[in-house]
């Protein structure tokens, strides 16, 4: 004990220094999304960070988000979901059909949906981890299966439009209940108060760390990160108040986040998840129900892919049967920009939604400076391999 | 009779250890030259520096063939010699055909183009050599393990080979199959290709061996002439063994207690070859505060027994009763089995044992997460203070509890391996060879835990292939030998030519 805190106190710097290494990835990506926010809030003359366009960017990737969550869970199994885009698009049909067709009232259809979404992961789920087919194939065959089952539902036309309250899911804002010209105080206050209850909760935990002996990360960095955290969401709500104020998908998508982000590190089902996607045969003989997690973090994918295409559907305000084509790629490609292994048990929500921001932003501020769709697509392609080679350069250096 | 093969001088070292020390060998033209010795005696590491995996400059000493000084860089220039090593785990490619696995990487073909006729017509006057009546064309993975060495002596015998290395070659033979590959070396000899046969089974190479090269800790022992003396299979054992024990055991009150685990009958089948049983008809017990050792060789079983115990981890179709303080118990899942009080720490604990990409905190609690957690929640802070506490108690040497496991000694991996389980609080804990590939002080250690754990009244079970170690640190050691127990003794009658011995009586018997 007594050389470990003597090493401790000489290398001071060198702590640092090792700490930024081991953690290169996860301030790596923040400062990336950063960066390519400054370039794009420049290059577009400001029109970036607008309100309404701030909204608009929300709105835009909210879908990718939520479906981004889940695929971190599948990803840190060992796994990949090639169906998330198809079943996205199914059960954007399936709403379509219960609500517009069927005319059966909106949030028993809504709940039907996520039940659906459910039963399609856990299906897929089921032979992925009891036969050990490889997910790769099992969800192929699915992207393949759900994108015809949408098109039968839909038979082959776009169908809308759906009734007011459903649209709000996704393009609803949150009630005001100051009432003030110009500024959206509720956003604002909620804004305020998360990122004090963020701040204070984060604080806490690095006294309790200090009680028990020094904590890892240096203050410098504790500081820095708190800093641009709590700057950052009171700056991007205040932009928001003073429009239209916060949207009811940004709602869900943080509740979303929060929530996933405390299951991944603080439960049990987080941490087996990331022991059996690290070393599936240690996570066994550990006692861990490889196949049970491996079962259920399809299942939630599955949900997550419903929710996502229930709040697409409301945002087109139709169902149409290019829904959700492709989309699976942009999720997968957000989770490893995001720092996520294609091994396994390496990755973090948060990294996955700024993965997801990332490309949102590229998306967005290209667009907006008129570049074309040929050159978005290939500039994307490119940040996605530069990041995985940025991580493997890391790694080899490291190991 | 001129020498084909001189090794001189041989040493090799590798960080920490000094895996062979002056070893010299010879092997004349047209013999079949027997290597023996114990597990880790440094057979392997001398003929990987013979076959040049461990090439020229990594190793001191000079190898002469035919004469000339060699200087192999890899595999490639030992076989352009014409020396060919056929491991113990076959090369072969299952589903290629039996003709094109003999011609991998030396094809038939002009200008890149397969030519099927003369791959075909050279496989059957190969196949015609070993003796093996086989269509070129049929796949490995239909031929049964012996008919697959054969092939591999046929690959061999494509490449001109003059010195054929056999490692291990009948390990997973049955009787027959072993005998004729037995009489194809005898055979092979009379054609003036001279062979190095590695094998524990000493009654094979008293049968066929011209002379004998015994290894023991990396340095020769002695080159017995099967011609000019009477060799018997004791005195072959007493060369393997006679080493003396130094004092590299912690001292241990033992204090027994009531009979806490018992397996009756305990029969496994392979996991694939199901009419294969890899564990026969075992049964054993241990009482509280006793530390049973399980000798035996590689391959002998042990690991699958311990592994089929520990919630059917491995096999099937398993028979037999596991008793836990005179009760039957369910152990047939692992989340059962630890629920019981059974763990089960693994020989290779980067494949089985540690999530290496994390870290010591999360991995020391994988096992009993529920220790650290309230409901479904992580106590990170309860987390961190077991971590800790085991990183104090087990001095894992490490910059901190957030180091990675991958990052750590072998030692210090093995620590962290045993602090999950100990942390599992069990009543019953197998060990699969706990000292393997780490050095002296961290083995001193380690004895000294399992002797704190029979000390607090656990009953501990050792697998470990080092005889001293089992001599040391066991109550009463059982020995097992392909799929059986062969023997037991308590630890003051035992010793390590009776533990070979009865290894040695029982080899191939049971097939007979």
């Amino acid at each position: 004990m007594a050389d470990i805190t003597e090493t401790r106190r000489e290398g001071g710097q060198m702590a640092t220094l090792a700490y930024l290494r081991n953690h290169m990835r996860e301030y790596g990506i923040l400062f990336a999304l950063i960066a390519i926010m400054v370039f794009f809030q420049i290059s577009t003359d400001g029109i970036l960070l607008r309100p309404t366009n701030l909204t608009n960017l929300v709105l835009q990737n909210s879908y990718i988000v939520i479906m981004a969550v889940g695929m971190l869970l599948v990803i840190v199994a060992g796994h990949i979901d090639l169906s998330v885009g198809s079943v996205m698009g199914f059960i954007g049909a399936l709403a379509a059909v219960l609500v517009v067709q069927m005319g059966i009232p909106w949030p028993i259809a809504a709940i039907m949906c996520l039940a659906v979404g459910a039963a399609i992961g856990a299906a897929q789920g089921y032979w992925i981890a009891y036969w050990r087919i490889p997910s790769f194939i099992v969800t192929l065959a699915g992207m393949l299966v759900f994108k015809g089952l949408m098109m039968v539902l839909l038979k082959g036309q776009s169908v809308g439009p759906f009734p007011e309250a459903f649209r709000s899911i996704a393009s609803g804002f949150i009630p005001d209940v100051f009432g003030l010209e110009g500024l959206h105080l509720t956003s604002l206050l909620l804004g305020i108060g998360t990122a004090a209850i963020l701040l204070a909760l984060s604080i806490s935990a690095r006294h309790k760390e200090q009680r028990q002996g020094a904590p890892e990360e240096p203050f410098a960095f504790f500081a820095a990160r708190n800093a641009i955290v709590v700057f950052a969401i009171v700056y991007l709500t205040y932009l928001m108040s003073t429009s239209r104020g916060l949207p009811n998908v940004f709602i869900v998508m943080a509740i979303l986040i929060v929530a996933y982000s405390f299951v991944a590190k603080h439960t049990t089902i987080g941490r087996r998840i990331y022991a059996v996607g690290g070393n599936k045969n240690a996570a066994k003989l550990s006692g861990i129900n490889a196949e049970r997690l491996t079962f259920l973090t399809f299942a939630n994918m599955g949900m997550l892919a419903a929710l996502a295409g229930l709040v697409f559907a409301a945002r087109l305000n139709m169902a149409t049967p290019k829904a959700g084509e492709t989309f699976e790629l942009d999720v997968i490609a957000a989770v490893f920009i995001g720092g996520a292994s294609m091994a396994g048990g390496v990755g973090t929500v948060v990294g996955a939604v700024v993965g997801a921001f990332i490309m949102g932003v590229m998306n967005n501020g290209m667009s907006i400076m008129g570049i074309g769709i040929d050159w978005q697509q290939m500039i994307k392609g490119l940040v996605l391999l530069a990041a995985v080679i940025f991580d493997v350069y890391n790694k080899n250096k490291a190991g | 009779m001129t020498a084909l093969l001189e090794m001189k001088s041989i040493s090799k070292t590798f960080p920490g250890v000094r895996a062979l020390d002056n070893v010299n060998m010879t092997v004349t033209a047209g013999e079949i030259h027997a290597l023996v010795g114990e597990n880790g005696a440094g057979k392997s590491t001398l003929m990987k520096v013979l076959s040049g995996v461990y090439p020229h400059g990594e190793y001191e000493g000079e190898i002469l063939f035919e004469g000339t000084e060699r200087h192999f860089h890899g595999i490639a220039d030992s076989e352009r010699a014409g020396i060919v090593i056929i491991h113990q785990e076959l090369a072969l490619i299952p589903l290629l055909s039996i003709a094109e696995n003999i011609f991998l990487g030396n094809e038939r073909a002009k200008n890149g183009i397969m030519d099927w006729a003369e791959t075909f017509k050279r496989t059957e006057d190969l196949l015609k050599r070993v003796s093996l009546k086989e269509n070129p064309r049929t796949k490995i993975t239909h031929l049964g393990l012996g008919k697959q060495q054969l092939v591999e002596i046929a690959k061999a015998l494509s490449k001109e080979v003059k010195l054929l290395i056999l490692d291990e070659p009948t390990s997973s033979l049955n009787e027959k199959d072993s005998e004729a590959l037995l009489d194809l070396l005898v055979e092979l000899k009379g054609r003036g290709v001279a062979s190095i046969l590695i094998s524990h089974k000493l009654n094979e190479i008293t049968r066929v061996a011209d002379r004998i090269t015994v290894l023991r800790d990396g340095s020769t022992v002695s080159t017995l002439d099967c011609h000019s003396q009477d060799i018997s299979e004791a005195d072959i054992v007493r060369d393997m063994v006679g080493r003396e024990l130094k004092d590299r055991f912690p001292q241990r009150k033992v204090a027994l207690g009531e009979t806490v685990f018992e397996v009756r009958n305990w029969t496994v089948h392979h996991p694939i070859h199901a009419e294969r049983k890899v564990v026969k008809d075992v049964s054993f017990s241990v009482r509280a505060g006793e530390v049973v050792g399980i000798a035996g060789l590689m391959g002998a079983g042990r690991t699958e027994l311990a592994m089929s115990l520990f919630g059917r981890s491995y096999g099937q179709h398993i028979s037999g009763e596991v008793l836990m303080g005179g009760k039957p118990v369910d152990v047939s899942s692992v989340p059962k089995a630890i629920a019981n009080g059974l763990c089960y720490a693994t020989e290779d604990r980067k494949t089985y044992g540690l999530v290496l990409i994390n870290d010591i905190r999360h991995n020391v609690p994988l096992a009993n997460l529920g220790g650290v957690s309230k409901g479904l929640v992580v106590d990170a802070h309860a987390e961190r203070d077991v971590a800790q506490r085991y990183r104090e108690r087990m001095s894992i040497k490490s910059s901190g509890i957030d180091q990675k496991t991958g990052n750590l000694s072998g030692g210090n991996q093995q620590k962290v391996v045993l602090s999950k389980w100990l942390y599992a609080e069990p009543d019953v804990l197998i060990l699969d060879e706990p000292t393997r590939g780490i050095d002296v002080g961290a083995k001193y250690e380690i004895y000294t835990i399992i002797n704190d754990l029979a000390a607090a009244g656990k009953a501990v079970v050792v697998i470990s292939s080092e005889m001293p170690e089992l001599l040391g640190i066991s109550d009463r050691i059982h020995v097992m030998n392909e799929g059986r127990f062969v023997g037991e003794m308590p630890v003051s009658e035992a010793s390590q030519e009776k533990i070979m011995s009865l290894i040695v009586r029982s080899s191939g018997a049971a097939a007979a």
